[in-house]
């Protein structure tokens, strides 16, 4: 089979999966469901292998194939085809999503199955990554839009799950909304672009853009501009990043899924994608790469100082998408994608040991109330831990290499980027802090209640099952969490997804070691074969420097953490009073939330108010309806008393008019 | 013969139909004087048809006539519904469209 049609397959089996579970969840038995949909996914991957098993036949010019199954639309000017694009990128994409999302089905095979809505959850799974899918595969923009907009719906459909719960609705309309700000700039982007070129096909656009572009022209610049819009939304960054700490109220897995595998890499994606049309728009370029460094830092800092255990990893997410934004932004493509693989692994890691711990705290998600799971959850702290050093990047761990040569490209950029340079590395520090932090706060220390009775060998179950974001009592038979936890050293199906991921989360960064083995830069090469800034020359100095700091800065980040929580458990306490300011910043998310109640909800609801009450009442009812239904009555007023219902009356009258018209006729005659 | 006879009847009877409509109270004195005044009209048709030397005034009087057989099935049967809601026979007092 050819690689295109490998393509199509990828996309089929989700979509067939979501289809078959929607359609039969009534008589799906017990965990069925999970199962199809785990399977449906495992297909796609290996159909993505084969892809590129049949991608890597062909000759390296002939890396980039399209295949067309029929024009959308063709009117116009306008070139829409249902095609899509293989060529390196898009597989080395399709291979992380799929691979990702089936260990992410198989953990919740049995994460979630006490729950009410089973069936549901693995459908709206299949189609987030059936999404995902589409838009990495994308030929054209119009694909790349539908499967842009797909993947909002899917991840407000998979945030508000639990929809009883308020906060749950409440985050997956706010993620929406964020999301459609970014797809509005996605399609302004793309009109800008398309006025110029006059052609949707990404191959067809690349390839015009030099000849239609002068260096940073104005229509470039705002197009390039409107799809970082796009990017940053759907990436969660600043200043469209305040949808992903809400997002935790979707069930683990799906936070997973966001994190790791979809949703959030899209913008980087894009980035990548695009290339070409970045590099004719240095300025719009720049843009995304300052974001990104500013994510990064705003990102950490606040990872510093939540107390919620998912939102600490949500926020180290933010902060490890700004890394790779910023370093496809300023050229590091290959770095970025790198850094997208080894984060996809040990972020999924990470949320799936994280999703066990919530388990055995029967909800309970407050590091606060989490300590000495040490030994009442090996495996699980195992995980955490492996999770944690790929994540606070120490070597010989995955993240390691790829965070360190993106800021090692970035470095050899020059100029102002050794702004970025320097930013990021005291990221790197901050995050092997927090990262640790979270890691020492649950594992070590005291055990808790509910670690002894785990250890006893039980499942702690809460007397009154709550929220854990606004504390209300909820009924766990119908659609919220279900009643029983699970946790990883009980179930085969989340121990073997997550051994996997923390194999991927270890050796991954051997495909890609400095000076050494280059095999993803290599493989990507015919994707970026045009670009300026790809394969850019590394000086040894600067390769060995970053090498050596980013290693002390990772163990100089966990040292610190473990000074502060673990050997000196009253410090951390001292340094919230003495940096009460800083704190209390951060603590409060750099008051982004309240920056936007403020700014935009609050006068959008008085908007609102005044239209239904005042414009609504006063303008349209007494003005309009009330100045219409006023005039007819006038003049019925006037009219009516002609009216006298005597019959003979109008007898009379309709003998006078007739002869009127008699005389009047006979007259002009 | 000289058409104007003819037409000065027609004009006579339709004049005393259209007097009767609006002077008499009885709906059914109404309804008698209406005839008169379709038959003065259907008289006055024949006449112009005979003058011009064509059917088409027979036609339209023959028209005229379903129509009329119409009209008198629809205004008898509203007197029947009078009578039986024993309402006031007079067209004075049935005057609930008043504005």
């Amino acid at each position: 089979m050819s690689a295109t049609t490998y393509g199509w397959l990828v996309l089929a089996f989700p979509l067939a999966g979501t289809v078959v579970i929607s359609l039969l969840y009534r008589r799906l038995p017990g965990r069925t469901a999970g199962w199809i949909g785990t399977a449906a996914i495992g297909l796609s991957f290996l159909a993505s292998v084969g892809a590129l098993l049949a991608l890597l036949d062909h000759p390296h010019e002939e890396r980039q194939l399209v295949s067309s199954l029929y024009d959308y639309a063709s009117t116009a000017g306008v070139d829409g085809q249902l095609s899509i694009l293989i060529d390196p990128l898009s597989v080395f994409m399709m291979l992380v999503v799929s691979g990702v999302s089936a260990l992410i089905h198989l953990y919740s095979v049995s994460y979630l199955a006490s729950d009410r809505g089973y069936s549901r959850f693995f459908a709206y799974l299949n189609f987030f990554v059936f999404s995902m899918l589409l838009l990495v595969e994308a030929g054209n923009f119009l694909m790349l839009i539908v499967g842009w907009a797909f993947v909002g719906a899917a991840s407000y459909l998979l945030i508000s799950f639990w929809y009883r719960r308020t906060t749950a609705t409440g985050a997956g309309i706010k993620a929406f909304v964020i999301n459609v700000i970014g797809d509005v700039g996605l399609v302004l982007g793309t009109y800008f672009i398309f006025k110029h070129v006059g052609t949707l096909d990404f191959l067809a656009t690349f390839e015009r853009v030099p000849d239609e572009f002068s260096t940073n022209q104005g229509d470039l610049v705002a197009g390039c501009v409107l799809l970082l819009v796009g990017a940053f939304a759907k990436s969660a960054q600043i200043p469209l990043h305040t949808w992903l700490p809400d997002a935790m109220e979707g069930p683990t897995p799906v936070s997973a899924l966001i994190h790791a595998a979809t949703m959030v890499t899209a913008g980087v994606y894009l980035i990548a994608r695009m290339h070409p049309l970045f590099e004719q728009a240095p300025a719009a370029a720049d843009v995304g790469a300052v974001v990104g460094c500013l994510t990064l830092i705003v990102a950490a800092t606040i990872g510093l100082a939540a107390t919620d255990l998912k939102r600490v990893i949500a926020y180290s997410t933010m902060s490890q998408i700004g890394y790779m934004i910023m370093g496809v932004s300023a050229g590091a493509y290959a770095a970025g994608l790198f850094h997208l693989m080894t984060h996809a692994f040990f972020k999924a890691l990470l949320f799936m040991a994280a999703g066990s711990l919530i388990g055995a705290m029967a909800g309970v998600q407050s590091l606060d109330r989490m300590s000495g799971f040490r030994r009442a959850m090996p495996f699980t702290f195992g995980c955490f831990v492996i999770g944690g050093l790929a994540l606070a990047g120490v070597p010989p761990f995955s993240g390691f290499f790829s965070k360190d040569e993106i800021l090692l490209l970035v470095g050899e950029r020059g100029g102002w980027h050794w702004i970025l340079y320097v930013v990021g590395y005291i990221g790197a520090f901050l995050t092997a802090v927090y990262t640790f932090r979270m890691i020492f706060r649950a594992f070590l220390g005291e055990p808790v209640d509910e670690a002894r009775e785990l250890e006893q060998g039980h499942v702690h179950h809460a007397d009154v099952p709550r929220n854990p974001a606004n504390d209300e009592e909820e009924d766990t038979d119908v659609g919220f969490p279900g009643p029983e936890h699970h946790i990883a050293e009980r179930a085969g199906e989340m121990r073997g997804a997550m051994a996997v991921l923390a194999v991927g989360a270890v050796v991954a960064g051997v495909l890609q070691v400095p000076g050494t083995t280059h095999v993803i830069e290599s493989f990507l090469e015919p994707t970026f074969a045009e670009s300026r800034l790809f394969e850019a020359e590394t000086s040894t100095g600067l390769t060995v420097l970053g090498l050596v700091l980013g290693t002390v800065l990772g163990l100089g980040g966990i040292a610190v953490a473990y000074r502060l929580w673990v050997q000196r458990p009253d410090a951390p306490a001292r340094i919230r009073e003495r940096l009460s300011a800083p704190y209390r910043l951060f603590a409060n998310k750099w008051y982004f939330d309240e920056l936007y109640d403020a700014a935009i909800v609050r006068p959008g609801a008085a908007l609102g108010r005044f239209a239904q009450e005042t414009f609504e009442r006063v303008f349209v009812d007494r003005a309009l309806i009330g100045g219409a239904t006023g005039i007819v009555r006038a003049g019925s007023s006037a009219v009516r008393s002609a009216q006298t219902g005597f019959l003979r009356y109008y007898a009379a009258l309709l003998l006078l008019g007739l002869t009127g018209l008699a005389l009047y006729f006979l007259l002009v005659s | 013969m000289a058409i104007g006879w003819y037409l000065a009847v027609s004009a006579f009877i339709f004049c005393i139909g259209a007097a009767g409509v609006v002077t008499r109270r009885n709906p059914l004195v109404v309804l008698l004087c209406l005839e008169l005044m379709l038959n003065a009209g259907n008289l006055a048709l024949i006449a112009f048809s005979r003058m011009h030397g064509t059917g088409d005034g027979q036609i339209f009087a023959l028209i005229v006539m379903v129509v009329a057989a119409c009209e008198v099935t629809i205004g008898l049967g509203l007197i029947v519904a009078l009578y039986r809601r024993r309402l006031p026979i007079d067209v004075d007092e049935l005057s609930e469209l008043r504005g």
